[in-house]
């Protein structure tokens, strides 16, 4: 069918197919697993490329960027070196939901992962396209690409994020596309189809760039950095750097009445576009159509680096016409004379329904076969890189025939995030919330390497250093508890004057340290002078001891639970099973089974359309089969 | 495993009933209960041995009920789990009241069929028993699902709903200044959580203490039969009962108190009362059965009206039509095996679908069964023992939710933040959703993308 000659061009162990942040993560583990990988890329220069918001982490996501990062994975590291400012945001919250979030230099963010990726051993980095897969007998050949090079391989990832079929929409105007005015890629999505993978049709969208020096700040609020930064990987000791301010200014009547009087001319409203966006990520028209009785809505302008002139406009995403998004945004305080250097758009883009992915990301019907990032139906980098490194160590470990690394709910929200993607599937791009985890106060941003490191050792991504300085933390934390939990304060004058300084309730018995820190007001700092053997300990030790302290009653809670999960999720059902013969379960509870064949009970609870009794039909099938199984032991 | 508990003999009119607790707890939570005749605990006395004592309330050290208990420890029981059995006296009273003290405890309310479930996933039963375990429990699917759309359309869901409606409010709120701390979105305080919160566990004991007295909580549906004197009350409710429990003579005023009982109609179970006959008198001790009997309207939620065919359209009568207006009434007209003088022109309404009946003769009597099924489940439902232990069930939920808001208000005492409290929130409705059968997650995101203007 296709006119190129076709010529091998080389054999490896793992292809992985995109370059964006699950491509890069998925390569660089298998890389450094140890495996002969090849990542391919449209463009070399779009490498880790961000095309929307110049940030990463902020609520649940910076939880999933310090997961990656204990797992052994690149993207902390580098947002650590590519950061101009950082915030930790919800500190007036509890420290479960307390979340990093830098401000990325977008350039820099490229060549610093451009840079792991050139100089890791074992990868090797090429740009072209990837057009049609090899599949013989359900497994894995190889892969074409556009120019007839031939790649042999074991195993294949796929991440190619928005870029499959990828159409843009700018009011009236719309053409072939990828994002960030990158081609977009057409034949690859033709062979996943023929390979009978179900794909679906969703949408994003950006808002505009607009020239620095065309904005009056004087305008509009500040927003600083913290003043101390927190580093995002737990390899870097600190970060020093001067920081770049963001600004906040707000949409008006006028801005309103602008979108208002042009609603028709955007192609959302029209019906032109029919893939479904998120919602958590509406356009501008959609936020002033539904929500009317909002005076005005809130435009935080952000730089995309140090060496462009050109801020992000977050908060005026749209799909009105360029004529429109000018009136719109010169219509704002402060951008009165603004220049649009780039236009908001929308993006719409095949990907895959995810249910037809195993929790290891392997596609069910095709071995060795892998998908991760935004062609699972996610949206973000950081949900992105988070499915890439899973992805990566996988199909490692699937080509070494060893168990695959699953990450389960109560482990992390990486674990979260496939489960939900791969057991209930996704009717707009899915993206990380802290609300989606039902053990958050488990699953904290400042323990992720008590959660995960041990995990990364484990399967080898991660290396003797990370784990050395791991377990000294954990050792220093054990150290510090135990001493608090032996370190008995009498109730002296001078010791309950200190304590009414600060807010807190006198003593009448002598009482631990330990018991001390677990009353809400009482700091561990404040109590310094309580304490006299307190030995010297890093931030990081010290706010994980606090919170171990302070959240213990509520901590047991939910290992408790986490309890009862964990039966359930350890009672596997095997792919083999054919529930139209297990009497007693509903048809429609058979159909859902028999589609999604869940790898587990608790996975099986989950699925829509499962009932409880279901779930109790399926405790005995397996029970029964255990016996059979037994007893044919027992004749042999 | 969790410890379960539930009432293991059939329902009904019976001289003794049991009750069964099965578990890691199931000692423990009986030796907090039963006190023997020589004072002792019952883990003093010995295994296998069924042991002569009371059941003692905890919580106020009354006695509820004299009893047998045994217990058994593992693995020779039927589940293979300690097993407890208590002998207690029969009837739905003592039954409950010791199940809801066991409730009390650490302990849960058996599912239909989990002894026996129990019983297999421990090893216990053979492969073909365990067929008949799939089937009580996808029988269970079924009916409950019948019964829970029944009870959906009812008051509880209602109310639950209301709240648990309240509770997503509040979480999504939370949730939003969670997870979107950058938006300019109203922050949710702690005295805001705490004054819902207050009304929330107000409302919840409400309930609870309706489930008490039976109001929310039917065990069967209250169903008083009225009528003037010797028109034949306690003669129907005899042939519901299918026994003489009431005096039935032919002078009139002999039912001087009312009389409660409860039967089975054809699934629907009835909780009936009869009452004395209602008109002028003078009698003293009479006066008072009238004046209960009208007392008892408000309460009920059915009423079967019995009009005398033999006799003409009396002021008695009337006084009963004016009391019962704004009631469920089946109307019923007795003794249409003597000479009809009866007319009931006057109420063309009631004249259309009075049920023609001779308890003399058993006529007509079937269309009873058929009118109050009709009246009360729209489908026809088998209710009979799951009614009762769906209520025990949703009781005992509405006090595990109740003990989560007062955790919840405990923990905004002790200066807890948002994301603790939200643990207490997600409890709460985790529990009253069990009543309701809804589930959350996906829908507190849809609430928080319905009612908040977030994101970029």
């Amino acid at each position: 069918m296709r006119q190129v000659k076709k010529f091998k061009a080389g054999k490896y162990d793992i292809v992985v197919i995109g370059a964006g942040h699950a491509g890069s993560e998925a390569a660089l583990a298998a890389a450094r697993m140890g495996k002969k990988t090849l990542i391919m890329t449209m463009s070399l220069d779009s490498i880790s490329m961000m095309p929307c918001n110049p940030n990463i982490g902020g609520t649940g996501k910076g939880h999933l960027v310090r997961e990656i990062d204990a797992l052994g994975g690149q993207m902390g590291l580098v947002i650590d070196k590519a950061m101009i400012q950082c915030r930790m945001l919800n500190t007036s919250k509890g420290p479960a939901v307390h979340s990093l979030r830098a401000q990325a230099d977008k350039r820099k963010y490229h060549v610093n992962m451009k840079q792991e990726i050139e100089n890791q051993n074992n990868l090797d980095l090429i740009q072209n396209e990837a057009v049609e897969l090899e599949i013989e007998d359900g497994v894995i050949k190889g892969v074409l690409t556009k120019t007839g090079s031939y790649y042999e391989t074991k195993a294949i990832i796929i991440c190619t994020g928005t870029y499959l079929k990828g159409r843009i929409y700018i009011g009236k105007v719309n053409y072939e596309g990828g994002p960030g005015g990158l081609f977009p890629s057409n034949e690859l999505s033709d062979s996943l189809r023929n390979l009978g993978v179900k794909l679906q049709r969703l949408k994003t969208g950006t808002p505009g760039r607009v020239h620095a020096d065309s904005i009056d700040y004087s305008q509009m609020i500040i927003q600083e950095g913290d003043e101390e930064i927190v580093p995002f990987s737990f390899m870097t000791d600190s970060i020093d750097i001067d920081q770049k301010p963001c600004y906040l200014t707000y949409t008006n009547e006028i801005t309103h009445k602008v979108i208002m009087d042009n609603l028709s001319l955007s192609p959302m409203y029209s019906g032109e576009m029919d893939g479904v966006g998120p919602r958590y990520c509406p356009s501008i028209e959609d936020k002033v159509n539904r929500f009317s009785d909002k005076p005005k809505h809130q435009i935080f302008v952000e730089p995309e680096g140090l060496d462009t002139k050109e801020m992000y406009i977050q908060g005026m995403s749209t799909t009105l016409p360029e004529e429109v998004q000018i009136k719109m945004y010169r219509s704002i305080k402060g951008m009165e004379n603004c220049k649009i250097m780039r236009p908001a758009y929308a993006i719409e883009y095949d990907c895959i329904d995810p249910t037809q992915l195993k929790r290891s990301l392997e596609y069910k019907n095709i071995d060795n076969l892998f998908f991760a990032g935004q062609i699972n139906g996610s949206s973000g980098y950081e949900e992105a890189a988070g499915q890439g490194i899973i992805a990566g160590i996988n199909a490692v470990l699937k080509l070494e025939d060893k168990e695959p690394l699953i990450l389960d709910r109560s482990e992390a929200y990486i674990g979260v995030l496939i489960d939900d993607l791969v057991t209930k599937g996704t009717q707009e791009p899915y993206r990380m919330m802290t609300s989606r985890a039902e053990y958050r106060l488990i699953l904290r941003q400042d323990n992720a390497d008590v959660r995960l490191t041990e995990k990364g050792y484990k399967v080898g991504l991660v290396k003797e250093e990370r784990y050395k300085r791991y377990i000294e933390k954990k050792t220093k934390v054990d150290e510090e508890i135990n001493r608090l939990q032996n370190t008995i304060i009498t109730p002296k004058d001078e010791t309950n004057e200190i304590l009414e300084s600060i807010g807190s309730v006198s003593l009448k018995t002598p009482t631990s340290i330990y018991d001390l820190l677990k009353r809400p007001e009482v700091k561990y700092d404040d109590i310094k002078p309580l304490d006299e053997e307190r030995p010297e300990i890093s931030e990081l030790v010290k706010t994980q001891v606090e919170i171990e302290i302070k959240y213990e009653g509520y901590i047991k809670k939910q290992l408790k639970q986490i309890k009862q999960f964990k039966k359930m999720e350890n009672k596997k059902l095997s792919k083999d099973i054919d529930y139209d013969s297990i009497e007693g379960l509903r048809l429609e509870a058979r159909q859902k089974l028999s589609k999604l064949k869940p790898e587990s009970i608790s996975q099986a609870s989950r699925i829509s359309g499962v009932s409880p009794a279901d779930v109790n039909v399926l405790l005995i099938y397996l029970e029964q089969q255990r016996r059979i199984k037994s007893k044919d032991e027992y004749k042999k | 495993m969790d410890t379960i508990a539930a009432i293991s003999t059939a329902y009904g009119v019976s001289g003794i009933g049991i009750i069964r607790i099965s578990g890691d707890e199931a000692v423990n939570i009986a030796d907090k209960i039963f006190k023997s005749k020589q004072g002792k605990n019952l883990k003093e006395l010995e295994e296998r041995k069924l042991n002569y004592g009371w059941i003692i309330n905890p919580s106020n050290k009354e006695k509820v009920d004299e009893v047998l208990t045994v217990y058994m420890n593992k693995p020779y029981t039927y589940t293979k789990e300690d097993v407890v059995e208590i002998n207690c006296h029969g009837g739905i009273v003592p039954l409950r009241k010791i199940l809801d003290i066991i409730l009390e405890q650490d302990c849960r309310l058996a599912e239909r069929g989990e002894f026996t479930k129990r019983a297999f996933l421990n090893g216990r039963l053979d492969l073909t028993q365990a067929e008949s375990v799939m089937d009580i429990i996808s029988s269970k699917t079924e009916k409950s699902m019948s019964l829970s759309m029944d009870q959906l359309q009812g008051r509880l869901s209602k109310q639950v709903n209301e709240i648990v409606d309240e509770l997503m409010e509040l979480k999504a709120h939370l949730e939003v200044n969670i997870d979107f701390p950058e938006y300019d979105e109203e922050e949710l305080t702690k005295e805001k959580i705490k004054e819902k919160a207050f009304i929330m566990k107000e409302n919840i004991e409400k309930l609870i203490s309706s489930a008490d007295t039976g109001k929310i909580f039917k065990e069967g549906i209250n169903t008083l039969i009225l009528g003037k004197p010797n028109v034949g009350k306690s003669s129907l409710m005899n042939f519901l009962l299918n026994e003489n429990r009431s005096i039935v003579t032919e002078v009139p005023g002999t039912t001087r108190d009312t009389i409660e009982e409860f039967v089975n109609l054809a699934g629907v179970p009835l909780n009936i009362i009869d009452t004395a006959g209602i008109r002028y008198t003078d009698d003293i001790v009479e006066k008072i059965g009238v004046q209960k009997a009208i007392d008892k309207i408000d309460d009920s939620d059915l009423i079967i009206m019995i009009f005398d065919a033999s006799k003409e359209l009396e002021e008695d009568d009337e006084i009963i039509l004016n009391n019962i207006e704004n009631k469920k009434v089946i109307y019923l007209m007795n003794k249409t095996d003597l000479n009809t003088k009866i007319d009931l022109t006057n109420y063309k309404e009631i004249e259309k679908e009075v049920i023609k009946i001779s308890l003399l003769k058993n006529e007509g009597l079937e269309e009873i069964e058929t009118k109050v099924k009709e009246e009360f489940l729209a489908g026809n439902i088998d209710a009979n023992n799951d009614l009762i232990v769906t209520n025990t069930r949703h009781k005992n939920l509405l006090k595990k939710a109740n003990n989560s808001l007062k955790e919840l208000l405990g923990s905004i005492e002790a200066g807890l933040t948002l994301e603790c409290l939200e643990v207490d929130i997600n409890d709460t409705i985790h529990y009253l959703g069990e009543i309701t059968g809804s589930t959350v997650s996906e829908s507190v995101i849809e609430k928080i993308f319905s009612n908040f203007c977030i994101g970029k």
